[in-house]
């Protein structure tokens, strides 16, 4: 796996297709550790069905999908993929609905995941410190103890986020995190992703525009499920096959 | 053996004889019936075989009535009479007219004798004038009777028969009959191995008892011809065998068809099971009861067409229902298909104890019109009427749906709700309306089979019960949203259920196919004919 | 601080009304004076004993169906097995007071001109061997059908139906003769239990205590397991099951711990069930019964264990009691109590009249929460 040498997250020529429909084709992507990425492209360019094949909920048709330099991980599950240290935010929102916001977290920390042990397990000092700190970062201290079916759409975008923390992963899959936002949650948003990035490999799919450009990190656009054009910001937003797949829309 | 042996060189030494004392004559049937009281035995057996000489039609009757000893001749005029005899009257009757004479005394005429010898002249008289006979039944009835009795003496009759006959059907009869007489006859080797392979291309349990008689034979090589056709027999017979299990296995196919069906759009459209489908096929099967019930009160002229009236009925009984169960139930429990199960499940109880009350828990009898009544052959094949039209029916029924779905405007919406539901409610389809036709369909297609059942099973409050669970398997097996699952999965199911049965009886093959649909869900979980991509996936 | 989280004040009241009952019946019956008003007849006795072990059963299904989303449609199967490896004890120790009089065989077997004891029959001469195989033979069951089909995602409606064709294959499978479990009269005729006359009131009294015991043990480990931290996996398995996976859960590892533990409290309370009433023949595993089970549980409440105990003795209650007024009515009743529940009381007696909360067992809103995906 020399190809994928210094990179965190490495894609190379993934293609899947369901019923002959090619939902990705061709697809070439490369994420350094602890750089951030956010992707765009229009509905049905595979932006999802990228995650899927990244989490193990799909299997590719062929082509590599490497983690970490060495690990390929289309011979793994979402379970052992997940526990390697990729964590993923869903497009629409997903926590435990009928869970406390703590108890969201506390199932979401790195750590006990088997049977017996989650059995047997009490809560320690250092998780419900660690499930406060996070309470903390996305804001939720106050509801603490409340359903998550309870919460607003916003905030559970946020709590998603923060069981991603909890899971201190190594990549940060984030599917439209500003979703049902307001612009001032957006921005925080935002901030709370650029913050997180650096420690850890982020990837952000993304329709709102002005969310991509307060990340302002290298931006690839998705299309018919390859890659259409990668660079800055303004750079893509120049590219005259972006204008007319996505933006010139 | 040697007994026979005897008696037929007897008589070919009375056919010998009767030719040199009887040399020219062309005699009339009449002369000659008036020739047969005369003399002993011997001379009367040539006067019978010179009567079969004839050819003349009436003389199987005479000469029949002769083996049976009811030829009598009167003492006063000397005219020969057949007696029927019944009780203590006995009745005269013209033996060549058949015509009426009148009652007589018992002492009026004297018996026409016969000994054993003279009874085979005689059946060898009938086999050569029945085999020459003009009538081609009764030339197969002849040969067939040869081939029962294997009578050496037929020999000669038959190579006559042969050089004149022309209907293949019947050359074949008889060849075969002779086949079965030189088995018995002091001939060749060569010819009787011959026979034995004439007769191994037939089919028949005569035959087999005949080819396996054979393979005792004192000559080694008719032995072992035998037993070689004995196995060229027996493997013929398993083939058909093996064709009437599929045959078996299409029939119990095309049931599971027309329950299973139903049950696969709703779920495939609205992703619930319906446990009260097999109910719905019970109404079907009662709405057939009804109709013939009112028939035979009313119109007992109609009963033929009954079914062609139950049908349209059962599917409108049954289908009104399944709307009534939609609207007034699954539709309140949309997106919770397990509740949607149980609550279905309370309604299946309610409609078995309903029609229970009606109609009381015994079985009711439905009847078979002519035209689904009886059976037909095909080889070795035996195919019952009912059973045919039931598979008729159920093609033209899955063709019909196939039909509305693939056509017409509202199988386009359905097909649109089974893919994507979301995504059709934003195109406009409504999809509540959806729901309640399909529903609706699904549940008078079970209306449907309940009539096509009502023919081969017993119509009881328990009639779905008895196929729901299988109807499941089909759904399973085949694949959810798509009618050609169900077809393969019926089939397939119906088929693979008919070939266990012989091998381990009809319960635990019925267990084998559940626990192999159970472990073939484990590694396709959504069936054979899985839709696939990320919409369904969730 | 916070009230301990395994036994709340509604376990607490539950176990002790359980204890209440397993002392006060069986004195109603041996003590109390017959034609006292105190005094309960035997019959009376059995048949709370059996609402009992339907209580423990109700128990198992709400384990699986209220806390995981697991629907089994064929959780009368496990009943049914608990029940048979216990009748099979039952058999072996009527010895030869059977009507052949073998001291070995018992009776179907004679009959059948069996020669001897078939392979599956040993050991269960043995009360211990038999109580083993009470739990292993309902759990090892589980086991096997639940690797298989939660390893490859078998969910929803799909899992329902084949656990409904599984305790139909296996009735099917029984109903033979030469399955060598007495076909279609199963196993009856038992005379006493480690040496006790069956039919005598202090065992029947002993029997119901036993039941009350293994209801409220079995109550206290479905507690345990769903106060756990695992008991929170198993509701997130239910609620989101796609989100588990992805916060890496092995969800298949914990649907089939659930699964097992559940088939084998089936297990157990169907072989408290078979001394009580005195047979067990394959009807048992009759789909309708395995779909009762649930409706039982829907009436209590799903996802609150004491909601699946009452709803159990609810509907039996009722179903004891019309019975014995209108029968034919019964099945009326039943069907209308599946729809009248799926519509109109999703959460069950307990879940809409319960006013007390209890957010630890996530069960609040068990009976109306929906997969988010």
């Amino acid at each position: 796996m020399e190809f994928a040498r210094g990179s965190m997250l490495y894609l190379d020529d993934v293609s899947v297709s369901f019923d002959g429909f090619k939902a990705i084709n061709g697809l070439s992507l490369m994420l350094a550790p602890g750089e951030m990425r956010a992707v765009i492209g229009p509905n049905g360019a595979g932006k999802t069905t990228m995650m899927d094949i990244i989490t193990g909920k799909t299997r590719p048709d062929h082509g590599d999908v490497i983690f970490d330099q060495s690990i390929d991980l289309t011979r793994h599950d979402e379970t052992d993929i997940a526990r390697m240290g990729i964590g993923r935010k869903f497009q629409k929102p997903t926590v435990f609905e009928t869970h406390t916001v703590a108890d969201n977290l506390l199932l979401s920390l790195a750590g006990k995941r088997g049977v017996f042990e989650t059995l047997l397990a009490q809560i320690t000092g250092a998780e419900a410190r660690r499930i406060e700190e996070i309470l903390e970062t996305i804001r939720l201290e106050e509801r603490r103890d409340d359903l998550a079916a309870d919460l607003s759409h916003g905030q559970k975008q946020w709590l998603e986020i923060g069981m991603l923390l909890a899971q201190d992963p190594k990549v940060l899959l984030v599917d439209e995190p500003a979703a049902g936002m307001t612009d001032a949650e957006t921005m925080a948003t935002a901030d709370l992703l650029k913050r997180i990035a650096g420690e850890h490999t982020v990837m952000v799919v993304e329709h709102d525009m002005e969310f991509v450009r307060a990340l302002g990190v290298k931006v690839t656009v998705l299309n018919e499920g390859s890659v259409l054009a990668e660079g800055s910001l303004d750079h893509v937003s120049a590219d005259p096959h972006v204008i007319e797949s996505y933006l010139g829309r | 053996m040697l007994l026979r042996f005897l008696l037929a060189a007897a008589t070919i030494a009375v056919f010998i004889a009767a030719g040199s004392l009887l040399p020219a004559r062309a005699a009339s049937l009449e002369t000659l019936l008036a020739e047969l009281p005369e003399g002993g035995y011997d001379e009367r057996a040539a006067v019978v075989t010179a009567i079969a000489g004839t050819g003349d039609d009436r003389a199987v009757a005479l000469l029949e009535a002769l083996a049976e000893g009811d030829l009598r001749q009167m003492k006063d005029g000397g005219q020969i009479v057949r007696v029927v005899r019944e009780g203590r009257t006995h009745t005269a009757f013209d033996p060549l007219t058949g015509a009426e004479i009148g009652e007589i005394s018992s002492r009026a005429a004297s018996k026409i004798r016969v000994n054993n010898k003279l009874r085979r002249a005689i059946a060898a008289a009938l086999g050569q004038l029945t085999l020459a006979s003009p009538d081609r039944a009764r030339r197969l009835a002849a040969a067939a009777s040869v081939l029962k009795t294997g009578d050496p003496e037929q020999i000669e009759a038959l190579d006559a028969a042969l050089e004149t006959e022309t209907d293949p059907e019947v050359r074949t009869a008889f060849m075969d009959a002779r086949a079965a007489a030189v088995l018995n006859a002091a001939r060749p080797t060569a010819e009787k191995v011959a026979a034995i392979a004439q007769l191994a291309g037939r089919n028949d349990p005569q035959v087999l008892s005949i080819i396996t008689a054979a393979t005792t034979s004192d000559e080694p090589a008719v032995a072992a011809a035998a037993a070689d056709a004995l196995d060229r027999i027996e493997q013929a017979r398993a083939a058909w065998g093996a064709v009437q299990n599929v045959w078996y296995g299409l029939s119990l196919g095309s049931v599971l068809m027309l329950a299973a069906i139903g049950l696969a759009i709703s779920f495939g459209v609205m992703g619930v099971i319906n446990m009260a489908h097999g109910e719905l096929v019970m109404l079907g099967a009662y709405t057939t009861f009804a109709v013939q019930e009112l028939i035979r009160s009313f119109a007992p002229g109609l009963f033929e067409v009954s079914l062609l009236i139950a049908a349209p009925l059962a599917f409108l009984v049954a289908g009104a229902v399944g709307v009534g169960i939609e609207r007034g139930v699954c539709r309140y429990l949309h997106g919770r298909p397990l509740e949607t199960l149980l609550a279905t499940w309370g309604i299946s109880l309610i409609l078995q104890q309903t029609v229970r009350s009606i109609f009381g828990p015994t079985n009711q009898q439905v009847g078979n019109p002519d035209w689904m009544s009886g059976a037909f052959e095909i080889g070795q094949l035996t195919i019952t009427w009912n059973r045919l039209w039931i598979l008729l029916f159920a093609l033209a029924v899955f063709a019909l749906l196939l039909l509305i779905l693939k056509r017409t405007p509202a199988g386009l919406q359905m097909r649109a709700v089974t893919q994507n539901r979301r995504m059709a409610e934003a195109m406009g389809i409504r999809s509540g309306w959806v729901d309640a036709l399909t529903f609706g369909l699904g549940a008078g297609i079970a209306g449907l089979a309940g009539v096509a059942l009502s023919q081969i099973d017993n119509v009881s409050p328990n009639l779905g019960q008895s196929y729901i669970v299988d109807s499941f398997m089909v759904v399973v097996f085949g694949g959810v949203g798509n009618l050609w699952g169900a077809f393969a999965g019926a089939f397939t199911l119906g088929i693979v259920n008919k070939f266990l049965e012989p091998y381990a009886g009809a319960v635990l093959a019925k267990v084998l196919v559940l626990v192999f649909i159970i472990l073939f869900i484990q590694r396709r979980p959504r069936g054979l004919f899985a839709l696939k991509g990320r919409a369904v996936e969730s | 601080m916070k009230a301990d989280p395994l036994l709340d004040l509604k376990s607490k009241l539950f176990l002790a009304l359980l204890v209440a009952a397993a002392i006060v019946v069986p004195m109603a019956n041996l003590v109390a004076a017959p034609g006292s008003d105190f005094y309960l007849p035997s019959f009376a006795v059995a048949l709370f004993g059996k609402y009992l072990t339907y209580a423990l059963l109700a128990l198992s299904v709400d384990l699986i169906w209220g806390y995981c989303g697991i629907l089994s449609l064929g959780h009368g199967a496990f009943f049914a097995l608990g029940g048979y490896a216990m009748g099979m004890h039952l058999m072996r120790e009527i010895g030869p007071r059977g009507v052949y009089g073998d001291p070995v065989l018992p009776d179907f077997m004679v009959f059948l001109d069996w020669k001897e004891l078939p392979w599956f029959w040993w050991g269960f001469d043995q009360f211990w061997f038999a109580c083993l195989m009470v739990l292993l033979v309902p759990g090892g069951l589980a086991f096997v059908f639940g690797w298989l089909a939660f390893r490859s995602r078998v969910t929803g409606v799909y899992l329902s139906i084949i656990t409904q064709a599984m305790t139909y294959a296996l009735m099917l499978a029984f109903f033979r003769n030469d399955m060598g479990f007495g076909g279609n009269n199963g196993l009856t005729d038992f005379r006493d239990v480690l040496g006790f006359d069956l039919r005598s009131d202090a065992t029947r009294a002993g029997l119901f205590v036993a039941s009350a015991a293994a209801l409220g043990l079995g109550y206290l480990l479905a507690r345990r397991v769903t106060t756990s931290r695992a008991g929170k996996v198993l509701v997130s398995v239910r609620d989101a099951e796609a989100r588990a996976r992805f916060l890496g859960y092995r969800v298949e590892g914990y649907k089939l711990m659930v699964f097992t533990l559940s088939a084998m409290m089936a297990g157990v309370a169907g072989a408290l069930y078979v001394p009580q009433v005195g047979i067990i023949n394959p009807g048992e595993f009759s789909p309708a019964n395995s779909i009762e089970i649930v409706i039982w549980v829907a009436v209590g409440g799903r996802g609150l264990l004491l909601g699946a105990v009452l709803g159990a003795i609810l509907v039996n209650g009722a179903k004891t009691l019309l019975t014995g007024w209108v029968p034919e009515i019964w099945i009326f009743v039943l069907g209308l109590i599946f729809v009248l529940v799926t519509l109109f009381l999703p959460k069950g007696v307990l879940g809409a009249f319960g006013t007390l909360s209890w957010r630890s067992g996530g069960a609040r809103r068990g009976a109306s929460a929906q997969p988010a995906e």
